[in-house]
């Protein structure tokens, strides 16, 4: 009756929430090559980027119903199932801002104002250096579960987690100061280009929050 | 004596079906997380099953056998009828045995030993009467069988709780996975060999004193937990390598221990479960060659090499695909978790073994996987499937005795 014994096993949610979160980040990379691409004014290039991270959003949308389907309600695990619930859910809003940001982008042919590229694409790249922390420390979520969430470890991750509250800080930073800069430029640009340009400034810091949202979910999984 | 030789062949031979059957299939529980985490082979893994569990068979389970031959119904209602008696244990074989068949096929989750005292009770009280029955006896077998996950489920939970304490939280995990294993090791085999020489081996025919039995047990730890060490230092460490590869190094080493608890599982095992299949056997044949029921005949040892014989060539013909299929879906019982969750189960069923206890198993073990997931051990255990086989002992019990009635009756009507 060998046949039953495994069953009690349940499917161990860490090797897909860590799938989810590499397809997360590589959406929100992708969206630095997006920028670029839009600064450089090839818009053959930046749908082909678009192309990319629509599909990542696609392939991170089923992780995430894969996720949710198997953590059924009858599992005992070591971590509360609505706390990995949660979690799954803020790691998949990042390619979904990603993709909103792009469609935005593309939707109105929008483009970044000279004077300020240059610090753009460092606001950018500063949150997409937050998704990465995000993912490293979702990356040490099995060595959490090798060691039963206690000692040496732990003490890893609090780590991670605070450089992870440091580069949100530098983006939140990053982000006054571009806002200033085109504060500075509105009167030379049309009115709506600007208003859908400071759309486009918060949603991309908001992709650096979601990541600070992640370790701070971490921190709740781990504090139990 | 025409007779007489029809019920031996025919105990022979139900008694071999479900030796064969728990080779086949029971046999994988205890196997398959060695096979999982990569400790053995499929191949090493047969032979290791074959070895143990034949000896627990022959060394171990002289006890158990006896209980299940003799200790749950009242030889002296027989006394005067000792067809009965054959009748009954033949009824309660094939009953057992044509359970656990439909069960497997339809994939049920059963317990033989369940089955087989569910099968045993039966065909006394409905055959003979209530009085047939030891229920002293059978009532120690029940509650053992919700005592015997809990015991199980306590040890793996504290022996799990020591491994993470004393070498998963820590700065160097590997160099104190190192010291540590054999010692663990030597724990584990002391104990084991401690209960099988105690309660087992006077079956065997060897009588020892209380201090040749610990000094024995002594040294088979110290023995094992040498050879242990020096597979342990074989394993070759990369100093440059990072943490994600040290905690590896470290489930590599329990890796070793997991062949020896690989041993100790199929060891408990057949010291424990070959008693269901031989155990109606040995009734029958001390019946039908002495033509009364008699209460001092003593085991042929030659049943218990029977069962272990049927378990062995069970496990030679179906075990193999059964234990590559479980083997491949425990991934989560990683040598750390395996280990404290197999020697727990191990300890606690040939505990339960040298007090002649029968208990289930796979329950047993389940109860330590709980214990090792109670320590957050383990990512995720299905509580729904884990109630689903605890309750299927309800099922189980009076389907084995409602089968045993009926294989009663007609044996009666066919022999008497």
């Amino acid at each position: 009756m060998g046949n039953y014994f495994s069953k009690i096993f349940g499917h161990s949610p860490v090797a897909p929430l860590q799938e989810h979160m590499e397809k997360c980040y590589e959406a929100a990379s992708e969206l630095g090559i997006f920028f670029e691409c839009v600064i450089q004014d090839n818009w053959d290039q930046v749908e082909q980027s678009r192309g990319k991270i629509v599909q990542l959003e696609n392939e991170a949308d089923e992780l995430k119903a894969h996720i949710r389907a198997q953590l059924s309600k009858s599992l005992y695990m070591p971590v509360p199932r609505e706390d990995l619930l949660d979690l799954v859910l803020v790691q998949d809003k990042i390619p979904n801002l990603v993709r909103d940001i792009s469609g935005l982008v593309i939707g109105r042919r929008m483009e970044i104002p000279g004077a300020m590229q240059d610090s753009f694409i460092e606001f950018v790249q500063r949150n997409i250096d937050a998704a990465k922390k995000a993912r490293m420390t979702i990356r040490e979520l099995d060595e959490l579960y090798e060691t039963g969430f206690r000692g040496d470890e732990l003490e890893l991750v609090g780590g991670l987690i605070s450089e992870l509250d440091q580069i949100e800080n530098d983006t939140d930073e990053l982000q006054a100061d571009i806002r200033s800069q085109l504060y500075e430029l509105e009167t030379e640009l049309p009115a709506v280009n600007v208003m859908f340009l400071y759309r486009i400034i918060e949603l991309t810091g908001d992709v650096g929050d979601m990541a600070e949202r992640i370790g701070r979910r971490l921190e709740l999984i781990i504090s139990h | 004596m025409d007779a007489t030789l029809i019920y031996l062949t025919l105990a022979g031979v139900f008694g071999l079906f479900m030796a064969w059957g728990i080779g086949a299939n029971d046999v994988a529980n205890a196997m398959a997380t060695s096979i999982g985490s990569g400790a053995l082979t499929i191949k090493q893994a047969l032979i290791v099953a074959a070895v143990f569990e034949f000896a627990g068979a022959v060394l171990a389970g002289g006890e158990v056998t006896s209980t299940i031959r003799k200790g749950m119904v009242d030889s002296a209602v027989f006394a005067d009828q000792p067809d009965i008696l054959i009748f009954g244990m033949l009824a309660a074989l094939l009953a057992a045995g044509t359970w656990l068949y439909l069960a497997s096929r339809n994939g049920w989750p059963v317990s033989t030993t369940h089955s087989i005292v569910g099968a045993i009770v039966g065909f006394a009280v409905v055959g003979v009467g209530f009085d047939a029955v030891q229920w002293g006896k059978v009532g120690t077998i029940v509650v053992s069988w919700v005592v015997s996950p809990l015991t199980s489920g306590i040890i793996a939970f504290l022996i799990f709780t020591s491994i993470k304490r004393l070498i998963l939280v820590r700065r160097n995990p590997l160099e104190r996975a190192k010291r540590f294993a054999p010692i663990y090791v030597f724990f584990a085999v002391v104990l084991i060999a401690l209960v099988t020489i105690l309660k087992g081996l006077k079956h065997v025919g060897l009588e020892l004193t209380t201090l040749q039995s610990y000094t024995g047990a002594i040294l088979c730890g110290l023995l094992i937990a040498v050879v242990g060490k020096i597979a342990i230092d074989r394993i070759p460490i990369d100093k440059k390598a990072n943490r994600r590869f040290h905690y590896h190094t470290v489930e590599r080493v329990f890796a070793v221990l997991m062949v020896i608890t690989a041993c100790g599982m199929a060891f408990a095992h057949g010291s424990n479960d070959v008693a269901n299949a031989i155990g109606p056997v040995a009734a029958v044949i001390s019946v039908a060659q002495e033509g009364v029921v008699g209460q001092k005949a003593g085991l042929p040892i030659w049943v218990l090499f029977l069962g272990g014989a049927g378990i062995v060539v069970g496990l030679a013909t179906y075990g193999r695909r059964v234990i590559a299929t479980v083997g491949t879906q425990i991934t989560q019982l990683t040598p750390s978790r395996g280990f404290s969750a197999e020697i727990a189960a191990a300890f606690t069923i040939v505990l339960a073994s040298g007090t002649g206890i029968p208990i289930s198993t796979t329950h047993t073990l389940i109860g330590a996987v709980l214990g090792v997931g109670m320590a957050k051990g383990i990512s995720a255990i299905n509580l729904g499937v884990v109630g689903k086989i605890f309750l299927s002992w309800v099922i189980t019990i009076p389907a084995g005795a409602i089968l045993a009635v009926i294989f009663f009756y007609l044996f009666k009507i066919f022999f008497g």
